[in-house]
């Protein structure tokens, strides 16, 4: 009975699991070969954020908030709220009265509370409570010198948690996203609208006024971002992407993501979209100002912004919905799930554009079913000839749920949290082994020889 | 009668690790002595009328004169028509020293002499005996002098053991010595004092008496004078006792005379808290029930009239050894007598070698802690154990205020008691940086004591063993001042270990109260040794677990006889699987019939024992070869049988690799038997043995506890830094596993479950299965990365030509050691890891590889050295007091494949 687990080669074994393709053990470029667990909290882990070039703090449903060295994986600091939930958090950086920046950190639980801690030393600075909803995102705007938070309202506090002004109640629903748009206007996602506010700031006060209600998105709206000084764009629930323009907030790109889109086959279109809405539900968007990352319920879509084009796309990227994505450096991207890995892609050119072979999968294709890497649909290869491939080039898998979110420091390792209340750091087993050696020539420097 | 002992003058040989001249020649104490042609090396006992060393405790009674009183072992074969009598009349007419002990010229009082022990080496050519002979003496009031004479000697037929090992004696029977006589000195001033209490009572009745005869007949009758006399005399004698109690209880003073240990009591005031609480514990009545102690007996003795003429010297009953001391301490000394003759069991060649061996070992700490178990924990525990014992009675500083008053004596008494507490909390305290482990393995000396002092514990007992079970100063006691200085020195303990101490007493007692039957002594040191050993997420059944392992542990170490490769074993399934052993081919019929089983079991390990009995160490002489070898295959076939019922019943097997209890050699020897039949059975072997080498976690995954355990106990050998308990081995475990899990343990033992729950094992199984390799023991099946090196090939061949488990393990041990030089080469050379001039990540890699392809290594073997290397690099840069192998966890992205046979 248990003798498939040992008894098939992984490939067969995994295939017959997972509709997604599987990259099995051997994995070269994969340089995750070392990683550590931090343990520290006692529910789900769902906020990581980066402090400065060695520190991070990490937060979730436990109410607490832990600070840690990435080098050694030590907590440096454990900061108690209430221990209510935390529902958003953001690292926030002002000067202070020396004049050198200092990094803070602000975070909003659910018990409508929002409080300014100090990582360097544990105290909690400021805090604010009973305010009338819960905060569910935070945003600083640098050349203003004031900080804002979204939730049933929008709030403009200043560096010393002094109210500055806010809006009306939207008893509806709350801003979920905002993004900091150019003349002192801000983006907030609210359910399916976008409203754009504009802060008036005098020097005696500071207001802020709606500016209008962009009202496009069928859906609610998931995701928001900012894609470089000119676009912002976001994604909705069936799987809509806009491009906005920053400057005149006009539609400049307009994608409906679906993924059954097969004039072939209706049959199978109707059947799935009945099945399941949240396959195209656009849950994360990432950008490096050139391509827009965009994760479609568990499949992960590579739009370029100026050719105004798919670059990639892969259907099963996961075995259930993307969280979180991250394009690197390098060209390789990479995206966290609800089943627990983090898989690293890698945009490989197509050896041969239009490939002929690939319409063939079509047909296997559209059930789901095919591990194969998946080619174009026929009428975008046609449109785009520079369409390239996501390659899996590596899978991290360690956390027992959902990996809600991760961070990256570059050279030092990479963090993921989750659902399994752990935090994992990931990092790279050479260059840890490099610098092990050279602590020990270090160490053996001080102790004067062996 | 008695002759003149002939004296064997003793000369302290040059120290060893004197430079060798020529790297060619073995060392010297490695050479084999030359032959004459007529002498069989390894009779050397054989015309001596003893079979083996034993230790013999004489006394010189002042109303028999010398007379044996034990020997160690408590064996009448040992001794044989060895006359002990003869023997002690010889040792104890060594006058060793005039002590004297009485009216001083000058002093009108008795005046206790403290003398120190002497040690002289004696020679009986005729009977073949040689001696080291310990001479000292214990305090008895109704003796003649106060004083009893005794002596330990080590008896030997081989006059170079005594004479090169006694240093090494001198300091064993010196801690046994000072163990007995703090014992002794604590008896005396409680005798002492209920001494004193009779006189003080017969003084009062006395003067009663007196008054009433000067009422009755006038001051002068002669019944009256004769009372008065009477009475003085009586003032005379307390006089006299006090002064020797103030004498006696004054020894440290005049012993070790440091004024830092004297000073530094007084501030701390944690300490105070300590004996304050304990004092009151003490005092209160719910201790009382305990019989057996002093204080209560004191407390209820009733004084008693002290006739005016003592008894005649030859009717009275002198007491008994046991009684001179106190019991606890006798026992104490008894153990420590134990372990001096295992210690030194054995041919003298052995204990040298292995005495070089440990001192060399010590010097290898980089490595050692991968392959190498700790060799020295035994000799530390008991070293701690009695440094504990001989501190625990350190008696108060003359800052108190013994006058000569009788009111005060109560007082006095508390004070010795509070101050004696004291000490203990302070000596507890020592030594903060020795590790926990060491406590642990004290504990299993200890719990040795406990299991022969069957008895209830006294309230005074239980406060010492947990003094005693603290991390301690581990200096020995050296007779010496200059010694006792510096050991003391050391004595400024820690205030946060006392206070653990603290947490653990009070803690105890409403721990083990229910479940337990063990006494309370015994609890107490169960939960501390949790606290102090484990993290604190060890659950009370471990704790209780460990306590039974402990006490397994040390049985079988009592046990232990003769020939240290083949000591019969409590623990019958630590025996290799011997069911699953297949000489040539595996059949798996054959496996699975019993009663074929009962013959293969029973022939094989006559065909694998008889042929080398003839290769056997040195260590068996000529009388006992054929009584270790009928040994060895009585004790291989009821381990088999034993096995089978064991199976059968499907009983939990006590394993050998516990928590808490320390792996000793003897216990990997036994796994490497196991190991040979795993290489002999299982084809892939050299996989499995490659995925614990190179740090892969294995897991072996089968339905049958036993066979798992066989499997985890085998395979735990080869698992580079094991710990000292074996802490990153789980031999079973029957709930699915996370990953931290697999940063904790390198060896699996995994219960297949067909149920739900099983179903989520496997989906645990099947998601980490990139880091770790699986062997179903039920399909014999591997799944793991492939190996394609040569190496393991001579480490697991399964065609090998060893026989003997101890023989393989010792096989494997050297390679694994060379294995483990490599890897310190590797990892402490410069120019492999650090970058020279205009060099790249590339080149200095490329550097590395040929440093190990010059070492002969291929790609394989250097991912085993990589490993190797980086638990170096960790256990250098971090210290081996963490267990940081476990808190990172690397792999590599490889294939697997599937290993059938």
């Amino acid at each position: 009975m248990l003798r498939w687990i040992l008894g098939a080669r992984e490939a067969q074994g995994n295939v017959e699991k997972s509709p997604v393709l599987f990259i099995g053990e051997e994995q070269p470029k994969n340089a995750f070969t070392e990683l550590q667990v931090l343990k520290g909290h006692f529910d789900i882990v769902r906020f990581l954020v980066q402090i400065d070039d060695f520190r991070f703090a990490s937060a979730g449903d436990d109410g607490l908030i832990l600070v840690w060295n990435v080098d050694t994986g030590e907590r440096l600091l454990e900061l108690r709220s209430r221990s209510q939930q935390i529902t958003a958090m953001m690292a926030y950086t002002f000067i202070r009265g020396g004049g050198d920046p200092h990094t803070s950190l602000i975070t909003a639980s659910s018990d409508r509370s929002l409080s300014l801690w100090d990582p360097d030393t544990g105290n909690r600075v400021h805090t604010v409570s009973d305010l009338q909803s819960s905060v569910k995102c935070l945003l600083a705007l640098e050349y203003l010198d004031v900080w804002l938070s979204g939730g049933n309202e929008l709030c403009v506090w200043n560096k010393d948690f002094q109210l500055q002004c806010k809006t009306e109640h939207y008893s509806d629903a709350g801003i979920t996203a905002m993004v900091e748009l150019p003349k002192s206007c801000i983006a907030a996602a609210k359910d399916r609208e976008i409203v754009i506010f504009k802060i008036i700031s005098t020097d005696l006060d500071m207001t802020v006024v709606t500016v209008r209600y962009l009202a496009d998105h069928q859906d609610s709206i998931h995701a928001l971002i900012r894609v470089n000084e000119e676009l912002f764009a976001s994604g909705s629930h069936v799987g809509e992407l806009i491009l906005w323009d920053s400057a005149d907030w006009t539609i400049r790109a307009y994608e409906h993501i679906l993924w059954e889109e097969r004039p072939a086959d209706g049959q199978a279109e109707i059947r799935m979209s009945m099945q399941k809405q949240s396959e195209m539900s656009i849950q994360h968007l990432t950008s490096d100002g050139e391509l827009v990352v965009v994760a479609v319920g568990s499949g992960l879509y590579v739009y370029h912004v100026m050719r105004r084009s798919v670059v990639a796309y892969r259907k099963h990227a996961h075995d259930s919905d993307i969280l979180q994505t991250m394009l690197l450096d390098d060209g390789q991207l990479m995206s966290c799930s609800e089943d627990g890995s983090v898989r690293i892609w890698e945009l490989q050119d197509l050896p041969l554009p239009a490939e002929p072979a690939s319409s063939g999968f079509f047909g296997i294709w559209s059930f789901g079913r095919s591990s194969k890497p998946t080619g174009p649909p026929a009428k975008k290869v046609l449109d785009v000839p520079n369409l390239r491939t996501l390659e899996l080039i590596g899978d991290l898998i360690g956390h027992s749920g959902a990996v809600q979110m991760f961070l990256n420091f570059p050279f030092k390792g990479l963090l993921t949290c989750s659902t399994d209340h752990l935090i994992i750091l990931w990092r790279d087993g050479e260059r840890q082994s490099q610098l092990r050696s050279l602590a020990l020539f270090q160490k053996l420097d001080e102790n004067q020889g062996l | 009668m008695i002759g003149s002992p002939d004296v064997v003058a003793f000369t302290k040989e040059e120290e060893f690790g004197e430079a060798y001249t020529d790297p060619c020649l073995l060392p010297e104490e490695f050479s084999v002595p030359l032959l004459t042609a007529n002498t069989n090396p390894w009779t050397k006992t054989s015309y001596a009328k003893f079979s083996k060393d034993f230790i013999l405790i004489s006394e010189f009674s002042e109303q028999v004169g010398p007379q044996p009183l034990l020997t160690i072992p408590d064996d009448p074969k040992v001794c044989g028509t060895f006359d002990l009598n003869y023997f002690s009349l010889r040792i104890m007419s060594v006058d060793y020293q005039a002590s004297f002990v009485g009216h001083p010229p000058g002093s009108s009082y008795p005046k206790l002499n403290f003398v120190e022990d002497s040690k002289v080496v004696l020679g009986d050519s005729k009977e073949g005996a040689f001696a080291y002979v310990h001479h000292l003496t214990l305090y008895d009031l109704e003796a003649r002098g106060f004083v009893r004479p005794f002596c330990m000697a080590y008896i030997s037929a081989d006059e170079r053991k005594i004479m090169q090992q006694f240093q090494e004696l001198s300091s064993g029977f010196s801690k046994a010595s000072e163990c007995l006589k703090t014992g002794n000195r604590k008896a005396f001033a409680n005798e002492l004092e209920k001494k004193l209490k009779d006189l003080e009572y017969t003084r009062s009745v006395l003067h009663k008496e007196t008054e009433l005869q000067k009422m009755n007949n006038g001051c002068y009758s002669s019944q009256a004078i004769e009372k008065a006399n009477e009475l003085a005399n009586v003032e005379k004698s307390i006089y006299e006792h006090k002064d020797l109690l103030r004498q006696i209880t004054s020894y440290p003073n005049r012993k070790g005379r440091n004024p830092d240990k004297v000073q530094c009591e007084p501030d701390k005031p944690c300490n105070t808290n300590m004996f304050d609480n304990t004092l009151t514990s003490n005092h209160s009545e719910t201790e009382e029930s305990l019989d057996g102690d002093d204080r209560n007996q004191q407390s209820s003795y009733v004084p008693q009239l002290i006739k005016a003429k003592s008894a005649k010297c030859f009717d009275k009953r002198l007491k008994t050894l046991e009684e001179l001391c106190e019991t606890n301490f006798f026992h104490q000394t008894m153990d420590q007598l134990h372990l001096i003759e295992k210690s030194f069991r054995g041919d003298l060649c052995y204990i040298y070698t292995s005495q070089i061996d440990r001192a060399l070992l010590s010097k290898q700490k980089i490595t050692s802690f991968l392959f190498e178990e700790d060799k020295d924990w035994e000799e530390e525990a008991t070293l701690k154990h009695l440094c504990d014992a001989a501190k625990t009675d350190i008696f108060p500083p003359p800052t108190l205020n013994i006058s000569g008053e009788p009111a005060s004596l109560e007082t006095y008494k508390t004070c010795v008691e509070a101050i004696h507490i004291k000490t203990e909390a302070e000596s507890s305290g020592t030594g903060p940086q020795e590790s926990s482990t060491s406590d642990l393995t004290q504990e299993t000396s200890e719990e040795a004591a406990d299991l022969e002092t069957k008895g209830s514990f006294s309230s005074d007992k239980s406060i010492e063993a947990i003094g005693n079970m603290s991390p301690a100063n581990p200096q020995p006691l050296y007779p010496d001042d200059s010694m006792r200085e510096a050991g003391s020195e050391e004595c400024t303990g820690s205030a946060a270990a006392v206070s653990e101490d603290k947490g653990a007493v009070s803690s105890t007692s409403a721990f083990y109260e229910g479940p337990s039957v063990q006494p309370h002594v015994d609890n107490t040191r169960l939960k501390t040794l949790s606290m102090l050993g484990h993290d604190s997420d060890v659950n009370s059944m471990d704790v209780f677990e460990t306590g039974n392992l402990v006490q397994l542990d040390t049985a079988c170490c009592m046990g232990q006889e003769g020939f240290i490769y083949e000591e019969p074993m409590p623990e019958p399934l630590q025996e290799g699987s011997s069911d699953m052993v297949v000489k040539q081919e595996p059949q798996s019929l054959l496996q699975r019939d019993p009663s074929l089983q009962v013959d293969y079991a029973l022939g094989e390990p006559l065909l694998t024992e008889s042929p080398v009995t003839g290769l056997s160490p040195p260590e068996i002489n000529a009388n006992s070869l054929s009584e270790d070898m009928a040994r060895v295959n009585v004790e291989d076939t009821s381990d088999t049988t034993s096995y089978m019922s064991t199976s059968t019943s499907s009983d939990r097997a006590p394993s050998p690799f516990g928590f808490g209890s320390p792996i000793t050699v003897k216990q990997k020897k036994k796994a490497g038997h196991s190991a040979l039949r795993f290489i002999r059975q299982y084809p892939f072997a050299q996989q499995a043995i490659f995925c614990l080498l190179s740090g892969r976690t294995l897991v072996i995954l089968g339905a049958d506890e036993g066979t798992v355990r066989k499997l985890v106990n085998a395979l735990s050998i080869f698992v580079p830094n094991l710990g000292k308990y074996g802490e990153i081995v789980q031999p079973w475990l029957s709930t699915s596993f996370q990953l931290t899990d697999l940063l904790r343990w390198k060896l699996i033992g995994l219960q297949r479950v067909a149920s739900p729950t099983g179903s989520n094992m496997l989906y645990s199984l099947n998601r980490y299965s990139r880091y770790i390799g699986i062997l179903d023991c039920d399909n014999k099946t591997l799944r793991c990365p492939q190996y394609k090196g040569t190496l393991i090939n001579h480490m697991a061949d399964h065609r090998t030509q060893i026989k003997r488990g101890s023989t393989y393990f010792l096989h494997i041990q050297s390679m694994l050691t060379h294995l483990a030089a490599k890897a310190f080469l590797y990892t402490f050379c410069h120019h492999l890891h650090l970058p020279m001039e205009g060099d790249d990540e590339a080149s200095l890699a490329s550097r590395r590889t040929n440093f190990l392809l010059h070492l002969g290594y291929s790609e394989e073997e250097s991912k085993i050295v990589h490993f190797l290397s980086e638990l170096i690099k960790q256990n250098y840069i971090q210290g081996p007091s963490k267990g940081v192998s476990q808190s990172i966890f690397s792999f590599k992205y490889t294939t697997s494949y599937l290993y059938k046979i």
